[in-house]
């Protein structure tokens, strides 16, 4: 590939620049701004999820013609990625959904009385 | 092997040998997403079990965490460019930036210590609740591959003083630049579901 006797690493720069512009943006969104939790959540996720994708195509070189065209590291992120996406999202699902282990809400009130009595809350 | 080695391209895919090390080791990269993936989801579920232990929002400090999310993001860039200059087939330049990219690793683990530290001084330990038990395993584990790469990338270093850039060591080489992204990838969902997330919720 040509960009390899380039004496710039333009790509590279880039991808670093985005990254930094990307982090400071997720940290403001958490930190600094009003949004409603849900929208941060929603959004700082989205955020991680771009950067993670500059860091496979612009730093570990994925898609280069070398390695195939990217078909075999492409096959093996994403298939990955859709794992750990089941696997999360499905121990969530199955764990924690419409249950919660706060005191004040949720769950038999009768038990939660006891169980407060037994702990002198 | 060598008898099929290709004239031209990138040294480390030259030889059927590297580019099939380097195939294995984006399937080794899959199989870690899936084990950081069963960390995530432990975390995710145990999230807000912290008994008597502080809770996160009370620990977790912007500053030290914006710092080591911005060292590794630069370790990260530096080992880039040390891949950059191993393709242009500098030796000095490779080493250079890969022991650059090595302080700014040892300087991320020296945070993450300290971090560690202090939360155990103010009460959230590894056995102090659920949450914790998942927080420190799942940043634990991603600090273990940090501290292994950092070890790895040494005895690399002693290499390619000793040899130079060969089809052999620059794969090696190719093979700890993507290990170190893929560290950066984690952290990434570290510092946004676990730090980020922990402070605002």
């Amino acid at each position: 590939m040509a960009e390899h006797s380039k004496r710039f690493p333009i790509n590279h720069i880039i991808g670093f620049v985005l990254s930094i512009v990307l982090t400071l943006l997720a940290a403001w969104a958490a930190l600094g701004s009003d949004l409603p939790v849900k929208w941060i959540v929603a959004g700082i996720m989205t955020l991680a999820v771009i950067q993670a994708g500059i860091q496979l195509f612009m730093f570990m070189h994925m898609t280069e013609r070398e390695s195939g065209g990217g078909h075999v590291p492409w096959n093996m992120m994403f298939h990955g990625f859709v794992l750990a996406a089941i696997i999360v999202a499905g121990s969530l699902f199955t764990m924690s959904f419409g249950f919660t282990h706060d005191h004040d809400d949720g769950g038999s009130h009768q038990q939660e009385e006891q169980q407060e009595e037994h702990s002198g809350h | 092997m060598s008898a099929h080695e290709l004239k031209s391209g990138p040294l480390e895919y030259r030889t059927q040998e590297g580019r099939m090390s380097i195939l294995g080791f984006w399937i080794f990269l899959a199989a870690e997403v899936v084990l950081f993936s069963t960390l995530f989801a432990t975390y995710a579920v145990l999230y807000g079990r912290t008994a008597d232990a502080p809770v996160p929002g009370e620990l977790f400090e912007p500053g030290i965490v914006l710092v080591m999310t911005f060292l590794l993001l630069t370790s990260s860039f530096t080992c880039g460019i040390a891949i950059h200059h191993m393709r242009r087939g500098s030796v000095k330049g490779l080493m250079t930036w890969l022991i650059i990219t090595l302080i700014l690793g040892l300087g991320f683990l020296g945070f993450e210590i300290y971090e560690f530290v202090h939360y155990s001084h103010e009460g959230a330990t590894l056995q102090s609740s659920a949450f914790w038990s998942a927080f420190y395993t799942l940043a634990g584990t991603h600090g273990v591959h940090v501290t292994l790469g950092i070890g790895w990338a040494v005895l690399l270093l002693i290499q390619l003083a000793k040899r130079g850039l060969t089809t052999v060591t620059s794969r090696k080489v190719f093979i700890i630049s993507l290990y170190w992204h893929f560290l950066d990838v984690i952290w990434i969902f570290i510092f946004t579901s676990v730090y980020l997330i922990g402070m605002v919720v």
